[in-house]
């Protein structure tokens, strides 16, 4: 996030660059007469980026304590040793050389916006009914609300009146998530639902951003750069990455929201810690139960077929799945296939091509593709399989969200691996029956022995869809 | 607990009779990491370590023939994707730790190519500018001298701070020699550095140090782009 090149030090600028931020110094693209004169008149302060108490240090960017994210060099300028963060060291070195600055000037004020909503289409019952305690969270400055809503239930709009109602009070608003997909995708939207608003949409790769918006959309990593700036936090897909990266996630909300100020969280898989404070009645929260399109979410079915995982492991396919596929109730709709390891697609890619081929799923080899986190050509063949010139795809967890298909049938192989946890079910679950012209699809588990996630994961949708039916 | 210093992935040493018995080498990088580095192989430029069918590559010949000042330069790995994304990471984000990664190939490198023929090799970093050092809080390449077994002297110095990356070949070739030299060496020198990509560098180092009466001057560099 590097900032225009402030020419001119017109105070207001300065304030709004600054403000809300711990910066390194090459961070600041000021003249270095200016900098020296914000310092001398104390409008920056330095503060230690990394405190090191009693041999155990912490990165005051990132928020990471653990020992083996931290290292050493011999530092050349003062001829001694300092320990560097690693975890962050992509957005610049966090040292014990070189302090972070935070700006101590005058306050930014952000204008009220009477009338910011541009967006002209209507909620459903059941994201109105969200929307509305969302927006109530926000003028009744509660610490946090949670909504749950099932996978495509259209939660963008959903957030438009809390936004609205944020933005009428002159509030400062950031929207995070650890997805950069999340991010881009939304950007575009918001920038079409707020057309008089300035946005700036923040991820790796969009560098050259001054991040002096009154709205900011940021990936967790972007977010770590802000400090006390907003006044309202909307975390999306908050439960979308491994627990350590969640902690960085969280640490980085929580320097970056104001001490008074209101995070909104989103998921369709909460974590148990928030769903006990839900219990317990310490988390206001609100369900959305019901797709977009008003149908209930698809069920998956568990189907057991012995020696699962050994007979994959020998690039065999499980008879179970044979069957399955000649007796499939659509055979339109595209398939997603799931596999737990990045070695398996190439693994079992034949043996599935040619399964397809003989059950007449596929009529050619070129109808089957397979993608992964480092395959290159991810992009493409997923927009392939959006425009349906492929039939099937087989894929790691890396499609287990944010992605959308009209109308595909899911699969997934050894359900009971290990990478399959309760949440990244009920999320490959929620691929399936996406549109309102086909709103069911099948949702096939194929395991060798029942496993916790998987019947967790079970009824948490059969729970939503009980919720859905009362509406 | 080991990890893989480069994505952090847990390295597990398998213990056998062989990995019992013998002092093993601790490894930095997990296996699939370790796999994507290209170690050069098969037959190569004597003098530049590019791969080459012939003894001396057309660049290195046109070198002879203008007066060449280095003996010959040893290079270990291909630079490939990986390694270009591992040095960035080491060399411009300042992740030190990094240099472990070539802790084993390059003494096994100074010790097969250099230490027993040339009993007196003294090791030169190639210098950082001032501006550089203000950056990034050390020099890659005296991080790579300390980890060999030899005396190393800086007695070079940069006289501009200029990105070497972001120059053509041309533009490399024909400037002014960027370096100063501190004291005279009058043992043969052995200059340690990252990528090997026309040489000028290296020569622009031996030429300096050749003028002040150094006998002869070596290269061993962690990569041949």
């Amino acid at each position: 996030m590097h900032m225009d090149k402030l020419t001119s030090c017109s105070p207001r600028l300065l304030a709004e660059s600054l403000s809300g931020k711990r910066l390194l110094e090459e961070e600041i693209l000021l003249p270095e007469k200016c900098f020296q004169v914000l310092l001398s008149t104390k409008q920056l302060i330095s503060i230690p980026a990394i405190e090191n108490q009693k041999g155990s240090a912490k990165c005051i960017r990132c928020g990471n304590t653990s020992a083996h994210y931290f290292s050493e060099y011999p530092c050349g300028i003062c001829q001694r040793k300092h320990l560097y963060c690693r975890r962050c060291i992509q957005m610049g070195r966090i040292s014990e050389c070189k302090p972070l600055y935070i700006w101590n000037g005058a306050e930014v004020h952000w204008p009220n916006h009477p009338n910011p909503l541009t967006w002209e289409g209507k909620l459903t019952p059941a994201q109105s009914n969200a929307a509305a305690q969302l927006e109530q969270a926000v003028n009744e400055k509660l610490p946090a609300c949670l909504c749950w809503a099932v996978c495509g239930a259209g939660k963008s709009e959903m957030l438009f009146p809390a936004i609205t109602a944020a933005l009428k009070q002159g509030k400062r608003i950031a929207l995070a998530s650890p997805r950069v997909d999340v991010i881009r995708e939304l950007f575009p939207r918001l920038e079409q639902a707020f057309q008089d608003v300035t946005i700036e949409a923040l991820y790796g790769g969009s560098e050259h951003q001054a991040g002096k918006s009154q709205l900011i959309l940021a990936t967790t990593h972007q977010l770590m750069r802000y400090y006390q700036a907003f006044d309202v936090l909307i975390i999306d897909e908050v439960d979308a990455f491994p627990f350590y990266l969640d902690k960085s996630l969280m640490y980085a909300a929580k320097q970056a929201a104001k001490k008074q100020s209101t995070t909104l969280y989103l998921t369709a898989t909460p974590r148990k810690n928030f769903r006990l404070q839900m219990k317990l009645g310490k988390l206001p929260h609100v369900f959305v139960p019901l797709r977009y399109h008003g149908h209930l979410l698809p069920v998956p079915k568990l189907k057991l077929s012995f020696h699962l995982s050994s007979q994959l492991a020998n690039k065999k396919l499980p008879a179970a799945f044979r069957k399955w596929l000649m007796n499939r109730q659509n055979h339109q709709r595209q398939l997603l296939i799931f596999v737990p390891k990045i070695s398996m697609i190439e693994e079992l890619k034949e043996a599935i091509t040619l399964l397809l081929l003989q059950t007449g799923a596929i009529s050619t080899t070129e109808e089957l593709q397979a993608v992964y986190a480092a395959d290159k050509d991810r992009e493409a063949k997923i927009i392939q399989f959006r425009n349906r010139e492929l039939h099937a795809l087989i894929t790691t967890t890396i499609l287990e969200r944010g992605v959308t298909f009209p109308s595909v049938d899911v699969v997934v192989l050894d359900a009971g691996h290990e990478v399959f946890n309760e949440a990244a079910l009920v999320q490959i679950a929620g691929r399936a029956g996406r549109s309102a012209d086909d709103p069911s699809g099948e949702v096939i588990f194929f395991h060798d022995g029942k496993t916790d996630p998987m019947e967790k994961a079970r009824q948490m949708i059969l729970d939503m869809n009980e919720r859905g039916r009362k509406l | 607990m080991n990890y893989c210093v480069y994505c952090y992935e847990r390295i597990e040493n398998s213990l056998t009779w062989s990995t019992w018995l013998t002092v093993e080498k601790s490894q930095a990088l997990c296996a699939s990491c370790a796999g994507k580095l290209e170690m050069i192989s098969g037959k190569r430029c004597k003098v530049c370590s590019r791969a080459w069918s012939s003894s001396i590559c057309l660049d290195c010949q046109q070198w002879r023939e203008l007066g060449d000042n280095i003996e010959r330069n040893y290079s270990i790995f291909h630079y490939n994707d990986t390694i270009r994304e591992i040095i960035t990471q080491w060399k411009f984000r300042g992740d030190y730790l990094l240099r472990e990664i070539f802790r084993n190939e390059l003494k096994s490198a100074f010790e097969n190519q250099f230490a027993n023929n040339n009993a007196s090799l003294t090791i030169v970093p190639i210098p950082l500018s001032e501006s550089r050092m203000q950056e990034r809080g050390f020099n890659q390449s005296l991080a790579l001298a300390e980890m060999l077994d030899a005396p190393v002297k800086q007695v070079l110095r940069r006289k501009s701070g200029e990105k070497q990356a972001k120059k053509n070949r041309k533009a490399r070739l024909k400037r002014d020699n960027p370096f100063s030299i501190t004291e005279p060496l009058k043992q043969a020198a052995l200059i340690v550095d990252d990528i090997y990509t026309t040489g000028t560098t290296v020569r622009q180092a031996a030429q300096l140090l050749r003028l002040h009466g150094c006998p002869a001057v070596y290269s061993l560099t962690i990569a041949r782009s």
